[in-house]
């Protein structure tokens, strides 16, 4: 079953990608779909039901507006930093505990973190993110992780847990 | 019209990365302004072909390449960051801690 979702999904994929329903273009997307498939399906979610699942999608939607918008102010805030003239930078890499279990929900919120103000995710250690920071605000981990993770925790925690 | 703005805010973008890139002092806080800065921009700029073409051909692979920018920008930041702090360069000297030292002793 998850062979077959990978299939279909790289099959959907290739044709946004090539945009033409011709009788050749759907066998060549066929076989490179196959051969995805063969490749990358140790790598996809375990349980491919939750892909049914019209709730994960309505908190996915939610969780996109309000990643654009942390996505705007992180832009913001960099563009800021860069243009002030003694450049307000306090730079350091601090550790932040997640809940989340799952590698999956781990690799979205790595990469949300990536994208809002001011932070990079550098590693993760069993439930250690390890994180860089461009303004270190706080000294206090409960605040600071509160800060960094709060945002999105929860949406993706409702949305692949 | 509306294409246009998207695509100027874009440019703008792409512009205070670079800025950033040259500004910021250390290879950390360069990475900052290297991912956030040029993916939103570039997102941004591919939004604005997606507007200006509509959903043909070339619309629709503005469309798919929104999220593959996405999540390949962020992977390459991780790797990029995780990789200089392997290969040693320090932290800059504004910095004010380091919990990731005691971490892969």
């Amino acid at each position: 079953m998850r062979y077959v979702t990978v299939f279909i999904l790289s099959l959907i994929f290739w044709l946004l990608l090539t945009f033409r329903i011709t009788l050749p273009n759907l066998i060549v997307g066929s076989v490179a779909s196959i051969i995805c498939s063969a490749v990358f399906t140790r790598f996809f979610i375990k349980n491919v039901y939750k892909l049914l699942q019209p709730h994960r999608y309505y908190w996915f939607i939610i969780y996109l507006f309000v990643f654009i918008w942390e996505c705007i102010k992180a832009n913001i805030d960099v563009a800021y930093r860069v243009l002030h003239p003694a450049m307000p930078i306090r730079p350091g890499i601090v550790k932040v505990r997640t809940t989340l279990k799952s590698d999956l929900a781990r690799t979205l919120l790595a990469n949300s973190i990536t994208m809002t103000p001011g932070t990079i995710t550098i590693d993760i250690i069993g439930d250690y993110l390890y994180i860089h920071w461009i303004y270190v605000r706080s000294e206090d981990p409960e605040i600071y992780t509160r800060m960094i993770t709060g945002a999105f925790e929860k949406y993706i925690k409702k949305i692949i847990e | 019209m509306l294409s246009l703005i998207f695509i100027t805010t874009g440019i703008i973008f792409n512009l205070l990365g670079c800025i950033g890139i040259i500004r910021l002092p250390d290879t950390y806080n360069r990475l900052q302004a290297a991912t956030k800065c040029v993916t939103l921009g570039c997102c941004s700029i591919l939004f604005g072909v997606v507007l200006h073409f509509g959903l043909n051909d070339a619309g629709a692979k503005a469309l798919v390449a929104i999220p593959i920018l996405f999540f390949g920008s962020t992977v390459a930041a991780h790797a990029l960051i995780r990789g200089t702090y392997h290969f040693g360069i320090k932290l800059g000297k504004k910095s004010v801690k380091d919990d990731y030292k005691e971490a892969i002793k």
